[in-house]
């Protein structure tokens, strides 16, 4: 039903290259790393411009801090860690970067169960839900490689802090060469009329599979990616709502305060209507990734039957 | 410092010292304690170390002051209203709805304040950062940080701690506000920090400890930091809570406690009357 083109690639590895390739448009942009670097891909820019990346070693809070101060002389840090790890440093991040609206960039990786046998302490559940709380923080989680490469370069554009939420593992490329990324905007892939899966992040793939196995048995999705879950595209969501009035969010997140929580605020307050919310239910565990997401719903016919059942009911 | 320099500095720090209490009379909350312990020491920074102008706050060339005890953030206001960064009418809204002078430093609210503050321990991580900054684009801002003793307890602070000397941060000095005491009880309870100049020393700062309202101990070690080349340099500065107010001074409960009508009449008298 989705196209995909070329090899799947992780959205940390389109991350590592954007970096690169916009290091020279913008002079003042920093990365600094948690002696993470080679998980989150900096590494590249780390071997390209050794004079522009700093190396804190494993002291996530103190480079949210610094990241501030750098910001404050104009520099652009763009700061890497496990998703976890980072936003885990939530009080230093509300009060050095948010508070102060810091012109600094978190760049959290190995989000979600998707990571595997590595378990929960490496799983990043509940980042979505803290920088939810924060005011001025744009949370975009890209689907794919183009949609990655161009997130990175608008948050090296955009004034102000940024939370961008990457995955360990590779992501299908669903996006074609005239893609544009407009942060905030949700971005539909396919129009339908009986209910709308909102996908982001590493559940878009087993969604669109879903969607596949839900039209061969009549049912006519609506299918959107969103990237941006904060600030929440309430047009969008109050439309699908008006349209479709189904609506089904899914993400390797928790259920709550993430882009279930969002999208639930945003119906409540715009256009109610039903809503299902898949996500994890549980802390996360060690395992292979295609078997934690087996096991937690996160395959094509699990949620085809999911979503099949909740219509019913 | 000369001697004529010393006497006005010292009558400036005197007026700062009544302006603290009548700020934080009219606020009806606050930290007394250690708003009176470091303001000989912010005085000293703004008056004769610092690189700064009122009338361009963002001046790039500026040195940067970083208070990261924000409790006695007070302290800083008397001196930036002392010095023109805003109208010293303004002092009379600390902590009051719509004021630019917040109960901890803010960013965005009140020109001259780099750093939001408060929640104890990230000072000197920010002050890293604007330190490192400085030192990527070879220019010679220099970077103060006065902390509070309780709050080299958190752990952040033995981030930086670590961070700064890899990085060869001589532009950039610390500052320990070593008044013994915190909203619990005595540091040496609570949490004890000593040997405290042995940690920095150990963790490769360049150490110096002096009595922290000694202004020409204070101008002394700020001199010797500024030529200590290659590694940042830490000052530990004992001072006594509640410093020049007889009934506050050394006693933990004006860690955070406003002087209610008598109170601030009595700290007034005693202020004024040490005029020299």
């Amino acid at each position: 039903m989705i196209a995909t083109t070329g090899k799947a690639i992780a959205t940390r590895g389109s991350f590592g290259e954007a970096l690169c390739e916009i290091a020279n448009d913008f002079p003042n942009l920093v990365v600094m790393d948690a002696d993470l670097g080679k998980s989150t891909k900096t590494v590249k820019f780390m071997n390209a411009h050794p004079e522009r990346h700093i190396q804190v070693g494993i002291q996530e809070g103190n480079m949210v801090t610094m990241a501030a101060g750098l910001a404050t002389m104009g520099k652009i840090p763009f700061i890497a860690s496990f998703g976890c790890f980072l936003i885990g440093r939530f009080e230093q991040i509300r009060l050095s970067v948010g508070y102060a609206d810091a012109n600094v960039k978190l760049v959290g990786t190995h989000v979600g169960i998707g990571i595997g046998a590595d378990g929960y302490s490496q799983m990043a559940l509940e980042d979505i839900g803290m920088m939810r709380t924060l005011p001025n923080v744009p949370i975009i989680q890209p689907g794919d490689h183009r949609e990655a490469k161009q997130a990175v370069a608008w948050a090296a554009a955009h004034k102000g802090p940024v939370y961008l939420r990457l995955t360990r593992q590779d992501m299908p490329q669903f996006h074609g060469d005239d893609y544009q990324f407009q942060m905030g905007k949700a971005d539909c892939l396919k129009k339908g009329a009986d209910v709308a899966l909102l996908a982001t992040g590493g559940l878009l793939e087993p969604t669109m599979a879903a969607a596949v196995l839900l039209a061969e048995q009549g049912i006519d999705v609506e299918l959107t990616n969103i990237h941006t879950i904060k600030p929440m595209d309430d047009a969008y969501i109050a439309d699908v709502s008006r349209r479709i009035g189904r609506i089904v969010t899914l993400e390797d997140h928790s259920v709550c305060g993430g882009l279930g929580g969002a999208v639930a605020e945003s119906l409540a307050e715009h256009e109610p209507c039903r809503m299902l919310r898949i996500g994890v239910h549980t802390y996360g565990e060690s395992g292979e990734p295609e078997d934690l997401y087996e096991k937690h719903g996160f395959t094509g016919p699990a949620i085809a039957e999911k979503v099949r059942t909740w219509l019913k009911g | 410092m000369v001697a004529s320099e010393m006497a006005v500095l010292k009558e400036q720090i005197r007026n700062y010292r009544i302006d603290i209490i009548k700020m934080l009379h009219r606020a009806g909350s606050g930290h007394p304690g250690g708003s009176l312990s470091a303001i000989d020491i912010i005085a000293t920074l703004y008056h004769h170390e610092m690189k700064h102008d009122p009338k361009r706050p963002e001046w790039p060339d500026r040195d940067v002051f970083v208070m990261s005890k924000g409790h006695g953030v007070p302290a800083q206001y008397a001196v930036m209203a002392g010095m023109g960064y805003f109208p010293k009418d303004e002092l009379a809204t600390l902590r009051q709805i719509n004021s630019r002078l917040q109960g901890h430093p803010s960013v965005g609210f009140l020109p001259g304040i780099e750093a939001s503050t408060g929640s104890l321990g990230m000072g000197l991580s920010f002050a890293a950062g604007v330190a490192l900054a400085a030192k990527m684009d070879g220019k010679a801002n220099r970077v103060y940080c006065i902390m509070g003793d309780g709050e080299t307890q958190e752990g952040q602070v033995w981030e930086a701690a670590l961070a700064a000397p890899k990085f060869k941060l001589d532009n950039l000095v610390g500052i320990v506000d070593y008044n013994k005491g915190q909203i619990d009880g005595p540091t040496s309870e609570v949490m004890d920090l000593e040997p405290i100049a042995d940690k920095w020393k150990a963790f490769n700062w360049h150490t110096i400890v002096i009595d922290g309202h000694d202004l020409d101990a204070i101008h002394g070690a700020l001199q010797e930091a500024r030529n200590t080349k290659g590694k940042p340099t830490m000052i530990v500065a004992h001072t006594v809570k509640g410093k020049g107010v007889s009934f506050m001074e050394g006693v933990i409960d004006w860690h955070g406690a406003a002087p209610n009508d008598a109170q601030t009449e009595q700290a007034l008298a005693e202020l004024e009357g040490a005029q020299s």
